[in-house]
């Protein structure tokens, strides 16, 4: 099965980097969708078959936790792995994306290998089926 | 509650709020942002660049400056217990390379792509040093960065100086800045307890 991935940052380097990052696994990665905002984002999930979500936060129009929020309340989306990843890296922000919903937390600046780390259990099950 | 009781009430109110200011304003003293600053720069560069920095002698600097030769420019705002912006300043040659190392890619002129990279290093050296300070006085939020490339143009921010970090970037030079001024929002002043 391939893994349709959907990263949504504002920044198109971030999304460059993450794209590069994810096929730099031997995951077997399908289409790699991209959006600007969590508006975007959205739109991309009404039509699309995505199975991971990285997603900064501050984002223009709608940030990430509030696109988690949407994710996390939408029953065709919640069970889908989302990544946040952001310079947010305060205590309080870290545990309201998680009791939001959020699968794991990668702080900006990151790794390679810390991308890959937090994605690869995400995907444990994905992988699987 | 009788007059004496509340002037005493207020006068350690303004007492605690003082202390709190006193604590805030140390934190955000320029040795101590000056050592934010070059902790975030060095760890977002060799993390995200694989480039070490050498940090050069800091200096506080007019509020205005002009730019005369060609610079590229991120400017991001940070609000909390104090207002500031911070500001990344360096010459089109050096955000190339910067790019460049960031995206695995040869971009040798100033397009689209290299100020949105440039963009993010000042979302996450300054998004790091809010971290930094949060840990310290409370809540911040940043803006969304903005990038300006060009000459022969003025800078100015309103009433305070910048505090300026020079760092070499292999035979480059990048200036890091930020300037801040205390929120005269009353509640961002310290904490108050309710009045009975």
């Amino acid at each position: 099965m391939k893994i349709n991935v959907l990263i949504v940052d504002d920044s198109a380097a971030i999304r460059k980097i993450l794209t590069r990052v994810l096929s730099q696994t031997d995951l077997p990665w399908g289409v790699v969708h991209e959006a600007g905002d969590g508006v975007e984002a959205l739109n991309i999930l009404k039509s699309s078959e995505v199975s991971l979500i990285l997603s900064d936060i501050n984002m223009p129009n709608m940030d990430g936790l509030q696109l988690l929020t949407n994710v996390r309340a939408n029953p065709q989306w919640k069970q889908i792995p989302m990544i946040m990843i952001s310079t947010e890296g305060s205590e309080t922000k870290v545990m309201e994306a998680v009791e939001l919903g959020a699968s794991n937390y990668v702080r900006k600046p990151f790794t390679a290998d810390q991308i890959k780390e937090k994605v690869l259990p995400c995907l444990k099950g994905v992988v699987a089926s | 509650m009788n007059l004496l009781q509340e002037l005493s009430q207020n006068f350690s109110e303004d007492s605690l709020a003082a202390t709190c200011l006193r604590d805030k304003q140390t934190m955000m003293d320029k040795d101590v942002i000056v050592r934010f600053m070059l902790s975030a720069a060095e760890e977002t560069f060799a993390t995200m660049l694989g480039l070490q920095i050498t940090p050069g002698e800091p200096s506080v600097e007019q509020s205005e400056t002009a730019i005369h030769v060609e610079r590229v420019v991120a400017l991001i705002g940070l609000a909390g217990p104090y207002n500031g912006t911070g500001m990344i300043s360096c010459s089109p040659a050096l955000a190339c390379k910067l790019a460049s190392e960031m995206l695995m890619e040869n971009l040798n002129a100033i397009d689209g792509e290299v100020l949105d990279a440039i963009g993010e290093l000042s979302n996450m050296i300054f998004g790091n040093v809010k971290n930094m300070l949060e840990q310290q006085i409370g809540p911040f939020g940043l803006s969304i960065p903005t990038i300006i490339f060009g000459r022969n143009f003025w800078t100015r921010s309103i009433g305070e100086q910048w505090i300026v970090v020079p760092i070499k970037v292999n035979e480059f030079d990048l200036e890091l800045q930020l300037c801040r001024s205390p929120n005269s929002t009353r509640s961002f002043s310290g904490p108050r307890r309710k009045r009975s």
